[in-house]
């Protein structure tokens, strides 16, 4: 059970994991992919590629020399047919390298796996993997192995929790891949000496919290923490708080509390690359959604667009609003379907008007459900007053900036105020203030 | 860039879903929750009562629609705070007041005390207790002339004293269950602490309101009456304490947000109550004490605001 005897605040949202049990299917290999050249938070790749180079799966298609940055490999074998300049699913404009596959899925020659033997080897080996957070961060992986301090790191943390609706994904990895995610675990211990690993698993999944308490019974610095059904433990201020009681206030990084934060998924591809040398070239995702005539869980080459995947899960049963790239509490919603599957891209979810109609917005009544939903207590019904003042100094004095956009206050919000996305918009403009002083 | 199908989709901020509750639903089980008062006016005073209630709620819809108009607002009778106002302020008036009096009441609490200062959310102070206030102060006969339950009516008195009333004048009062049960005289609304009761415990259950307020409001009348040797029993069930505590003072917009704001809050209208009953020259202090806290709500949310997770008392920058 989780660690603290007080937890934090948060919400209780339908969890519709209508795919919950579904195996992760592999998808085919789609006619055309179209590989971003941002998938990280940090500077975007450069192409090492030409438009009509032939590229096997896992050859190396992008890289920068910039410390933070993944590179990023082709996820089919086939032709660069174009460099092409668009809106990412991301909504980052840069440019996304078109392949034309073959379907013969070729291996890259440079596929063999890593000699690791100490950290420095172990680090090289996390960054040539191309390896970001995959909980949807995107985080380069290389760099939060690497903190600054070193010495006052001891915990790494799993993240299991899971937390969105729909999202079953990471539910069946855990399951199919239990062993491996220990193994990744225990690896990351040994490289990075640390001293102990918690597994945080929401407690909507016994049969994957009872799978990791069997597997690490005889592992005396790996352990289970099962989380509340509530949203969002897998947020990582929450959760960090869950396994441990620390706080982790805004601006400061995880390493500052002591801890490392890691998808499970994260740890499984890294293990995967250990064991094959086979770089992050595909994604498993949750595809749901009410109009979506087959809700599945797949595993699909990054840069796959969504409207394959849709067609792949029986395509269409309506017409659809709504596309979301991951959750409906943290989720971004996509203009179009011919975006594209990238690295920290866990679900698609596609909806008809019925979902996506946007509820008129009415007066705040001061009820204060988005203060005793907020999982970092802090007061939106304050927060948007001083935004609609232009109120600077209330925003700080309120704490907008430690806001981590989960959402919970919209969603309780009986007068349908947007108000995680007007704290949005409050913290660029302190930032804007800090800027000009 | 790549092949697509739909290319005209929603596109809005996080979150995509949102909660079932929404402010009509939740002015809706208020106005549930009001019902066995509104059956227990029928019960002790007649359908004259109930025709005062109806002639409030259509006064304040009319109201609110009127001034909306006139200010170029959308219209917001669909949130249903108007209704909720009309009822409350009906329970806070004598069964046998004229009804156009009661209507410059509906006036001063919608247009004045709410429209005026901006519409639902913005208003100061409880609507349906200033408007009493302002009726009790401009018409202190008609406002005190209270009738009596049809079963203690008589041939040549179908009016009388409050239990309040009686007290403050040292005379004998009715016995604790009458006051229960609420065949006692009155405003319309407020005699029945049962039917109140009943109202309170939907609403904590459907989760509309906390407990908080109401609990620490009532405890501190309790426990002022028994330090002062007076029966906590008939001054927790006497005048407007149930009525007051449990719907006017748990008004969203005029009482404070967090759980130690609503602590003080509560105790300080208890407190505020219990002094005007005992040592001013008014029999009944209800909607005086919560009308001062209505304006203390700022203060008091500024001064219980809360910590952010992890920074240490005082830490605070």
């Amino acid at each position: 059970m989780s660690s603290v005897s007080k937890h934090l605040k948060g919400i209780h949202v339908d969890h519709c994991k209508n795919t919950a049990g579904q195996p992760i299917v592999q998808m085919p290999v789609p006619e055309k992919v179209y590989i971003p050249m941002v998938q990280h938070i940090g500077a975007p790749c450069q192409p090492t590629v030409a438009v009509g180079d032939h590229v096997k799966v896992g050859q190396l298609i992008g890289d920068n020399t910039a410390p933070m940055c993944a590179p990023i490999h082709s996820s089919v074998s086939g032709e660069v047919t174009a460099l092409v300049k668009g809106m990412t699913a991301q909504g980052i404009v840069d440019t996304s390298i078109e392949i034309t596959t073959d379907g013969k899925q070729e291996v890259a020659e440079t596929v063999v796996p890593p000699t690791v033997g100490n950290k420095e080897e172990f680090l090289a080996a996390v960054r040539s993997c191309g390896l970001v957070g995959l909980g949807g961060a995107a985080f380069p992986t290389h760099i939060k192995y690497n903190p600054r301090n070193p010495e006052q790191v001891d915990t790494l943390i799993l993240n299991g929790a899971e937390c969105e609706p729909y999202i079953t994904v990471d539910h069946m990895t855990m399951l199919e891949h239990a062993e491996e995610i220990v193994e990744g675990t225990k690896n990351i211990l040994k490289y990075l000496n640390l001293k102990q690993a918690i597994i945080g698993i929401e407690g909507n999944k016994p049969d994957a919290i009872a799978k990791f308490n069997e597997l690490v019974k005889n592992e005396p610095n790996i352990s289970v923490c099962e989380l509340l059904q509530q949203y969002p433990q897998g947020a990582e201020r929450v959760l960090i708080y869950e396994c441990t009681g620390k706080h982790l206030i805004a601006g400061k990084l995880p390493a500052d509390v002591g801890v490392i934060v890691s998808n499970v998924t994260t740890v499984l591809k890294l293990q995967q690359f250990l064991d094959s040398g086979m770089p992050l070239v595909s994604k498993s995702l949750t595809v749901d959604g009410n109009v979506v005539k087959e809700p599945k869980n797949v595993e699909v080459p990054i840069g796959t667009p969504i409207i394959d995947i849709i067609e792949f899960c029986g395509g269409y049963t309506g017409e659809p609003k709504k596309i979301l790239m991951g959750g409906p509490m943290m989720g971004r919603a996509l203009p179009d379907d011919g975006k594209c599957i990238i690295k920290g891209n866990n679900a698609i979810l596609a909806f008809d008007a019925t979902f996506a109609n946007m509820n008129p917005e009415t007066a705040c009544i001061n009820c204060g459900r988005c203060v005793k939903a907020c999982p970092m207590n802090l007061m939106p019904t304050a927060l948007f007053k001083a935004f609609e003042r232009k109120d600077v100094d209330t925003l700080k004095k309120y704490h907008v900036m430690s806001c981590m956009d989960c959402g919970c206050c919209t969603y309780v919000c009986p007068a349908r105020k947007q108000l995680s996305f007007i704290n949005k918009l409050g913290k660029s403009l302190v930032l804007a203030e800090g800027g000009k002083k | 860039m790549s092949k697509m199908k739909n290319g005209n989709l929603i596109v809005s901020s996080a979150p995509h879903v949102v909660s079932p509750v929404n402010t009509s639903n939740i002015m809706r089980d208020v106005c549930i929750a009001l019902i066995p008062a509104m059956i227990m006016e029928v019960v002790v005073f007649g359908l004259r009562a109930l025709a005062l209630t109806a002639v409030c709620v259509a006064a304040c819809i009319l109201f609110e629609s009127i001034t909306r108009r006139l200010l170029g607002r959308p219209d917001t009778i669909s949130d249903l705070s108007a209704v909720v106002t009309g009822i409350l302020l009906s329970y806070n008036l004598p069964a046998g007041l004229p009804f156009w009096m009661a209507i410059i009441g509906c006036f001063v609490a919608i247009v004045i005390v709410k429209q005026v200062f901006g519409g639902l959310g913005q208003n100061f102070a409880n609507p349906a207790i200033v408007g009493r206030i302002v009726l009790f102060i401009s018409f202190a006969t008609p406002m005190t002339t209270w009738v009596l339950p049809k079963s203690q009516q008589t041939v040549d008195a179908i009016t009388g004293a409050t239990p309040l009333g009686l007290f403050s004048k040292g005379m004998d009062v009715p016995s604790n269950m009458d006051m229960f049960l609420g065949f006692i005289g009155g405003c319309t609304g407020e005699v029945s602490a049962l039917a109140l009761l009943l109202g309170g415990v939907y609403l904590v259950f459907k989760k509309v309101i906390e407990p908080t307020i109401p609990v620490s409001f009532i405890a501190t009348v309790f426990v002022f009456a028994l330090v002062t040797g007076l029966d906590p029993v008939f001054h927790i069930f006497a005048g407007g304490v149930m009525l007051g505590a449990i719907f006017m003072a748990t008004d969203y917009v005029t009482s404070p947000i967090t759980t130690r704001g609503k602590i003080i809050f509560g105790i300080g209208c208890g407190l505020l109550t219990m002094l005007i009953r005992l040592y001013s020259s008014y029999p009944e202090g209800v909607s005086f004490a919560i009308l001062l806290m209505n304006i203390l709500t700022p203060h008091i949310d500024n001064l219980t605001r809360l910590k952010l997770n992890g920074v240490p008392a005082g830490g605070d920058k």
